[in-house]
């Protein structure tokens, strides 16, 4: 798409790393404590009621990965061990940072890795069921208020539910406008790339100021709401349209929605935890705060969940708002929940949905890029009659 | 091939460019009227242009992995360019697709083992494709893995399958890694074991292997058996042997890719014709 017809609101979000260091200096000398995170489960509303702010880590590349298997098997999922890698090199701004970092025992893979990270900075581990039984449900509730607990004693801030609902309606604000924003993908002829879609979403964890966020995700939606009236698109008319789901993807790790572009195809929504997975679901407003939180996360549809009907559940509803052609689950290599998970999910697209499903696994390197694009235009070709 | 022009503007070409091998199909009416064959090497666009030399067409098709540098080289727009009418591109998918279903209009599933790459395509009755599988990511169950056993063996690769023919035991050879499965059939060399009941381990591996591709996308026959490795006779008669099916292979079956991209040149032809 030439820069005319590219919003330019894009522009706010195309360097978090420089707004991350901006907006960092004032934080660092009031003494602020940064949380580092690296999950949906992450209650980001709690870390800031308790007067830390949380940002994302780094994770998404293949750099940091031969230093991380000189310590970890090679034979793990890349997010681990980028992650792991990151930190071990201290190649990450926003790990470098970071106070402390939050981890939870989401696949075995992390966990493990987490005891290891563990012993290079300070890291509180939060125990994360796996159904939503109400057992489950007293067991998380207790470790969010574990993660009070370790928070006050960073921040010297006691949490409190004026504060915890204060972050929460603010939130919530950013969970529509994502919603909102992430819609104009619905349309037959969207008017912002996926990549561009992706960039917006993924920046969210790395912004400290997030009412600034919401600001330009709002202004980003208005601009495109004229791009759309325009009629501009980056896409033609009839493109294949692809609902992504699976492990989580960012910039450095979109080589699946890159060959998807330059096949001509639009990826209308991204069903991960750098995509849709991360704002869907509202916290209740109403209520006790800690409780709502506790709900909500909870409820994440994620691979590591037994059963996770949710998945299933969140995949139904975004195909009949954004009516793809077609599911490609991306699993990372290694990444065994949503690989097992990949079968049945699968069939559930094929049979009850009607669409072609295509798994994909791969991992950070660019090594299967032309087999990877084979398979991806054999995909597309299969849509195209 | 010199000065000697071979075609006309209404003949297409196919060509399918894999990882070992550049194979070419001209057709005129609904006939093949040339084919020709040569190795990709590490130059695959000088090999084309060797292959294409005197060749004249109206519409042509590339496919297989070299398929996005033929078009770079010898699209549209490129200056220079041998007279092939316009260019585009199919995946192997499509290609063999269209080239079994026109061999064989009952096949219900093709089988094609590449030299890189291992393929399992799923059709409905009519031959459009309904699901299609692949194993790309390493040499196993790929003729690379069967290429490079043969060299450990000492046998010539087109030896290979009547010489694991003449094998009398099955041993299991357990790794599937091309690299761990040398080890293997090292070990067990040093053990005594006779080479042609290793050669017929590793295609008992291959072919065990395939077997359950096959039956993840949904066997059913009639099954076409494509690609260089459908020319080893041990591979077929494992393949009849493990799947039950009806196999059939292609007189020629390396061509088939490259006869489904000259099929899909023929319609693109006709399609801007009406």
């Amino acid at each position: 798409m030439s820069e005319a017809t590219r919003a330019a609101t894009l522009a706010k979000f195309a360097s978090p790393v420089d707004r991350f260091h901006l907006e960092m200096e004032p934080l660092k000398e009031a003494g602020t404590k940064v949380a580092g995170i690296y999950c949906v489960f992450a209650p980001i509303e709690l870390v800031r009621a308790a007067g830390a702010v949380p940002v994302g880590l780094c994770g998404k590349k293949q750099g940091p990965i031969p230093d991380a298997e000189r310590v970890l098997p090679a034979n793990l999922c890349p997010l681990i061990k980028a992650s792991y890698g990151y930190a071990l090199t201290e190649t990450c701004p926003y790990y470098a940072a970071s106070d402390f970092i939050l981890g939870e025992t989401t696949c075995d893979g992390k966990k493990k890795m987490f005891e290891i990270m563990a012993r290079l900075k300070s890291l509180h581990m939060m125990r994360l069921p796996t159904d939503a039984s109400p057992e489950a449900q007293a067991l998380w509730l207790a470790e969010m208020r574990r993660l009070a607990a370790y928070l006050t004693e960073q921040t010297g801030v006691a949490v409190t539910d004026e504060a915890l609902r204060r972050e929460i309606a603010t939130q919530n604000r950013i969970r529509r406008a994502l919603l909102d924003l992430a819609a104009f993908a619905a349309e037959p002829e969207p008017p912002i790339s996926s990549l561009d879609m992706m960039g917006v979403f993924e920046s969210r964890t790395f912004v400290l100021d997030q009412d600034g966020y919401l600001a330009d995700v709002l202004a980003l939606s208005a601009e495109l709401a004229e791009l759309r009236a325009k009629g501009v698109s980056p896409y033609k008319k009839g493109a294949p349209r692809i609902l992504l789901t699976g492990s989580p993807v960012g910039r450095g790790s979109e080589k699946v929605i890159r060959l998807l572009e330059a096949a001509g195809a639009v990826v209308v929504a991204l069903e991960n935890c750098t995509g849709l997975k991360s704002v869907v679901g509202y916290v209740d407003e109403d209520g006790d705060p800690m409780e709502a939180l506790a709900k909500r996360y909870l409820a994440t549809p994620c691979s590591c969940m037994s059963p996770n009907a949710g998945r299933f559940a969140l995949i139904d509803d975004l195909v009949r708002q954004f009516k793809p052609t077609g599911v490609i689950d991306l699993v990372w290599q290694a990444c065994h929940t949503y690989s097992v998970e990949s079968h049945d999910l699968g069939r559930h697209v094929n049979d009850a949905l009607g669409l072609p499903f295509l798994k994909v696994e791969t991992d950070y390197t660019e090594s299967d890029m032309e087999q990877l694009r084979t398979r991806i235009e054999a995909f597309l070709e299969l849509q195209n009659r | 091939m010199g000065a000697r022009i071979v075609g006309i503007s209404g003949d297409t070409a196919g060509i399918d460019i894999g990882s070992r091998s550049i194979e070419l199909v001209l057709q005129r009416g609904g006939e093949v009227v040339h084919t020709a064959k040569a190795p990709t090497t590490f130059d695959p666009v000088g090999q084309c242009r060797a292959l294409l030399a005197g060749i004249r067409t109206g519409r042509t098709v590339v496919t297989g992995y070299g398929r996005k540098l033929f078009v770079e080289a010898f699209g549209d727009e490129t200056p220079d360019r041998p007279d092939l009418g316009r260019v585009s591109d199919i995946t192997e998918i499509q290609a063999y697709a269209l080239g079994a279903a026109r061999l064989f209009p009952q096949a219900r599933t093709i089988l094609d083992i590449g030299g890189q790459d291992s393929k399992v395509i799923s059709l409905l009755p009519g031959g459009k494709v309904l699901r299609f599988e692949m194993n790309d990511r390493c040499a196993a169950g790929t003729g690379k893995f069967l290429e490079i056993m043969a060299l450990s063996l000492q046998v010539p690769l087109e030896n290979f399958g009547a010489f694991a023919q003449s094998g009398t035991k099955r041993i299991t050879i357990n790794s599937m890694c091309t690299v761990f499965a040398e080890s293997e059939a090292t070990s067990l060399m040093a053990r005594g074991e006779r080479a042609q009941n290793i050669a017929l381990g590793i295609h008992l591996a291959i072919m065990r292997r395939i077997d359950s591709m096959l039956r993840r996308v949904g066997l059913e026959g009639p099954l076409v058996f494509a690609g260089g490795v459908a020319r080893n006779a041990c591979a077929v008669e494992l393949l009849r042997e493990f799947t039950r099916a009806e196999c059939l292979v292609p007189e020629d079956p390396d061509l088939t890719g490259a006869l489904g991209a000259c099929l899909h040149a023929r319609k693109l032809l006709e399609d801007t014709h009406v």
